[in-house]
This record gives structure tokens, sequence and C-alpha cells, in this order.
């Protein structure tokens, strides 16, 4: 017999108040877990998709919608760009390295993405099967998509208009997947990849070119035949900056807004900007688990306050048979202590569960969640918990320590 | 082993209670007699070190009661004194076996399951020791709480009202339990009741009156 063993009996004696406290306690440590966990998430996410991306140029319009749509895959873009613009930027000499983008189909709901091959190489996209794109209308697939539409090299599919699912087919014209990406946990999983070609080829009605083209050197090569053959000019939807120079920052995206057709936005402003509007929601969520862990607060001291009231006998027993008024205060102090420590440990279960869960069930397309992450706060958060757990407890201990032996033994 | 000189207790400044100045020898057994209200449970709380006397001398084993400083006075009930309370007030939520441990935890004393069976064992109980208290009958749950007062082998064994609503065999067979576990661990046996039946069975006496003083009966 020790005092921890006597408060766990005490709690499991009253196994529907136990539960409902610790119940009750836990859903507002989960909820808050959840939300830490999902901003940390999410903020990680924002920030390693735009990571290597200093700016983005595009065509003008809302600089958000330009970065959602070329950098995390969200929203349409809001138009596209000359690509005898965008290859005059992209020899800068502020600028390091320069990859265009040319949006405009899906496959299922997965984005097709003309490019070159720098953009796999910003997400450290292994091959995990198959080869890169070399000529237009062949694809290397992103795990995530191939999974979807359970494509292996060597199948074919036909691209859907539009960004997304359930727009017109282009059947007459079918692509080749010739490679699968590894899983990189980043917005590469959800993308096909080809080359530029292929999107101006499906979009122009030209069919025969087939032009062999480097995806490791694309201006070079795109450079040679600049001009359609109806005479319009091609384009990109943008192009991914990233400067030579942290001075570039000061010049550059100025020089673009104010001297050209084009716009450009830095992924770092505008998903900190992103992250501020979702902010407010999340604030809302957390004003409302605080509100849970007040109440669950609140139902332990009742609980504790009137499971004294009966157990005053217990306690004068306890004196009777020589414990000192510090340990009977212990031993409830105690019972506070144990409910909070089994809720914390129980809310944090559930909030990496839950999350856990809806990453499995993909409930978050884009945003790949798991319950394997852990951020400090947790910590502080258990703190929180066990410190509300010992505040409730501590009026109902001042009580025990105050149980007068003689006078509660005669009762009658 | 208990002497009283000139004690006197008051609740609340109100109603002052004098008792009569007395004095058990140790290993005696006593009973302490008068009707309610008369003060017999505020006389054994102040020998139980339940409460701290306030005029007059008390010792108990030799330990001037007035003398102690609460925590030695929670140390000293424990290890001194066995109490059987009216109400048993035995812990619903531990067995019977627990019940005795607690008994040792709380007194500081080591914990001993070997002291806890023997005990229980000499009082019938062995095979209840894993039930909880609302298992038991009225009799069984009073011996338990008899084996909680004596499993610390204390000096002083005190007993209040231990036959009320008991019919007169199970008159005599509590008070006979008392004595015999009394002088099993060698202790003085102080217990109250206003029971005629009980009276008989003691040669030592201190009667009580109401409100009025006391007067030393035997």
């Amino acid at each position: 017999m020790n005092i921890v063993k006597l408060s766990l009996r005490q709690l499991a004696a009253r196994p529907l108040h136990t539960g409902l406290n610790v119940l009750l306690l836990s859903l507002g440590i989960a909820t808050i877990t959840l939300l830490m966990l999902f901003n940390a998430q999410m903020q990680d996410r924002l920030l390693s998709t735009a990571k290597g991306i200093d700016l983005v140029v595009g065509a003008k319009g809302s600089p958000l919608q330009l970065i959602l749509s070329t950098v995390y895959h969200a929203d349409i873009p809001p138009g596209n760009i000359p690509q005898k613009d965008a290859d005059k930027l992209a020899k800068h000499p502020l600028v390091e390295t320069a990859i265009p983008l040319s949006l405009g189909d899906n496959l299922l709901g997965h984005r097709i993405v003309g490019t070159t091959a720098d953009y796999p190489a910003l997400y450290g996209g292994k091959l995990a099967a198959g080869k890169l794109w070399s000529v237009s209308m062949e694809a290397t697939l992103g795990a995530n998509a191939a999974r979807d539409a359970r494509l292996k090299v060597g199948d074919e599919f036909a691209s859907s208009h539009g960004l997304t699912a359930g727009g017109h087919m282009h059947d007459d014209n079918k692509y080749q997947v010739v490679g699968i990406f590894e899983p990189t946990g980043t917005v590469l999983d959800d993308l096909v990849l080809t080359d530029l070609q292929s999107v101006w080829d499906l979009h122009e009605a030209q069919t025969t070119t087939n032009t062999v083209f480097n995806p490791a050197d694309p201006l070079a090569k795109t450079k040679a035949d600049d001009d359609e053959e109806d005479g319009k000019p091609r384009e990109y939807t943008a192009l991914l900056i990233k400067y030579k120079t942290p001075l570039a920052v000061l010049a550059l995206p100025r020089m673009i807004n104010a001297n050209t057709n084009m716009q450009a936005a830095s992924p770092a402003l505008e998903s900190a900007r992103l992250l501020s509007i979702v902010g407010f929601g999340l604030d809302a969520f957390r004003a409302f688990a605080v509100i849970l862990i007040v109440s669950a607060a609140l139902s332990v001291f009742v609980a504790l306050y009137t499971a004294l009231k009966e157990r005053r006998f217990d306690l004068a027993v306890m004196r009777m048979l020589g414990s000192s008024r510090t340990r009977l205060f212990s031993a409830v102090l105690l019972e506070g202590l144990l409910l909070a420590i089994a809720s914390a440990a129980l809310g944090l279960f559930l909030g990496h569960a839950v999350l856990e869960w809806a990453g499995r069930l993909s409930l978050t397309p884009g945003l790949a969640l798991t319950g394997r992450w852990w951020v400090p706060q947790e910590a502080w958060l258990a703190l929180l918990a066990i410190g509300v757990g010992t505040f409730a407890a501590l009026i109902p201990a001042i009580q025990a320590y105050r149980v007068e032996i003689a006078t509660v033994l005669s009762e009658r | 082993m208990l002497l009283i000189e000139q004690l006197r207790h008051s609740y609340d400044g109100t109603t002052d209670i004098a008792f009569p100045d007395w004095q058990l020898a140790s290993g005696a057994q006593a009973v302490l007699i008068g009707p309610s209200g008369s003060g017999k449970t505020t006389l054994l709380s102040l020998v139980g070190g339940m409460l701290k006397p306030m005029h007059g001398k008390l010792l108990v084993a030799g330990q001037d009661m007035a003398a102690l400083a609460p925590s030695a006075m929670d140390r000293f009930r424990g290890q001194t004194v066995g109490l059987v309370p009216q109400r048993l007030h035995l812990i619903a939520s531990l067995t019977v076996a627990e019940n005795l441990q607690l008994a040792q935890y709380l007194a500081h004393l080591p914990q001993n399951i070997n002291r806890v069976h023997e005990v229980l064992t000499r009082l019938g109980l062995s095979e209840y020791a894993k039930r909880r208290p609302h298992q038991l009958s009225q009799g069984q749950a009073q011996r338990v709480a008899i084996a909680r007062a004596v499993i610390n082998r204390p000096k002083l064994l005190l007993a209040d009202e231990p036959t009320a609503s008991l019919d007169d065999a199970s008159t005599e067979a509590v008070i006979g339990l008392l004595q015999r576990e009394a002088e099993a661990v060698g202790a003085s046996l102080l217990i109250t009741s206003h029971d005629m039946r009980v009276k008989s069975r003691f040669a030592l006496q201190l009667e009580l009156k109401k409100l009025a003083g006391a007067e030393v009966a035997a």
C-alpha cells in the first residue's frame, strides 16, 4: 500500500466520474494537439514546397493566385506569359536558375506539368522505375498520380483538358508513361511531369511535332523553334526563379513588375499571407479547445469536490489510522494529478492518431498528414494539462487537509 | 497506561465537559458508561489522540498528550492506539487485506503481509482477504475493523459502542473478541457503552453523568 496505489484505487472506485473527466480533458488536449500538428505540418509543407523558389514570374493578376497555382498546384493560374519574354528574363545576371512551367491538362485530377528536369530536382525526385521524359508526349509520374491512375512504365493514358478532373478528353493524342518517381512527401508526388512541347502540341492541335528535346537544357532548345508555324508566340504558365545573390530580392521583382507585362511574386511572402488568413480559423479552433479544457477542469473539480463529501469518512479514518494532514492533502492532489497525466497521455495519443488516420485516408489532398510528427509545444501542452488537473484538485485537497477526525467519526 | 487528572473539554467554548480523575493500569480492561451526551465519545477521542486536550492532564502510555505537536500526535495515534469506530468506516475502494495494510502504511510501520494474514486468520477472516467491505456481513465487517485496530499491536485498544444494535449472543461474542484480541497484543482495552449487558462484563468501569461532572463507579 502506498499513496499512489491508494489514489488509483479511489479513482477506480468511481469509474464513471473518472472516465468522464479523462475523456473531457483528453478531448481538449487532443484538439489542441491536432491543431498544433496540423499547423506545423502545413507550415512545413508550405515552406518545403517553396524551398529553392525565390520568385515566381507569371501573368499579371493576384500574386497569391500565382503562387497557389504554380508552386502549390492548388488554384488555376492567372494566365500565361510569352516564352520570348520569359527566356530573356532567365538570362538575367541576377538569376541563377529559371524553371519554366506549362499547365493546362490533368490526369484524374493530377496536374500535368510541362517543365524541365530541374523541376523534379527541386524536390529531390528520384526515379523508382523507368526514366525522365525526353520527347513530347512522354510522361514521368509522381508516386500518388501513378498509384491513383494505376499506371506503370510503358502504359498510355489520355489527358483531360483543364486542371480538375472531368474535362474534355484529349483522346486522339495519348501520353506514354516512361518513368515513375519514388514518393517524396512533396507536391511532386501528385503531379504528372512531361516536357513543355507536349502541352504546346496538344493545345495547338499539332500532332506531328516530335522533336528531340533535352530536358536538361530546355531553353537552348526552345529558343530554336521560338515561334509556332502559325506565327502565334509560344507561352509558359510561369517561371520559377532562384536568385544568384540575395541582393536580387531588392531589384528583380520591382524590375519585372514595373517594366514588363509579367508579374513577380514571392512564395515566402505569399505563403506567410496565406498562413495568416488560415490562422484566423485555427485561432477559433484553439479557443474552442481551451473552452473544452477549462470545462474539463471544472468537471474534475466538481467530481473531486462531491466525491470528497462522500469520502470524508474515509479521510477521517485515515487520519484516525495515523495519517498526517499533509498526507491526505497530497493523496487528493495526487488524484487530480493522476487524472491529468492519464488525460494528457490519452489526448496526445488521440491527436496523433486522428492525424495519422486523416493522412492515411488522404482527407487533405496536397497535404500528406502524418501522426508520426512531434512538436516541442506538446510538452508544454502536457504540462498545462497536468497543471490544470492539479489546480482543480487544490480546493478539494485543502478540504481534505481540514477534516476534523473526531467530529466526522462521531457523526451518526 | 492511562491517567486523567482535572481533564476538561469544550466545543466552541460553549459546552464544557469535565471528566473525573481516573487511571487505567497497563493491560487492564474497562468500560466507559453513561447516557448519550455525557461525553463518552469526546473522552474516547481525547484518549485516542484525535482531540488535543485543552485543560488538565492526560497521559496515554506515559505520553503527555497535551505536549505532542500535531504531526507527532498523528504518529503516536497510528502506532500506539487502535480504534474501532462505531460506524466501522472501512475504506470501500480497498479489499479487506488492503484495509489492514493501509493501517500499517499510515502508521509509518513496515508493511508486513504475514502479519495481515495472521490477524485475519485469528479473527476467522482469512477467506475474506480479497473481498471488498460491501461484500461482507455486518458482523464480518466489524471483525475487519477490530483486525485493523490491532494490526499494529497498539498499547491501547479503543472501541466506540461496539455492541449497539447487536443481539445478546453477538454482544457476548464481540466483547469476548475484543477482550481476547487486546490480551493477544498486550493492549489495555477501553470501550464505551450505554449497554447494561456490557457493563456486567467489566470489573473496571468509569461512569459519566450527563453534563454534570462525573463520578467514579468502581
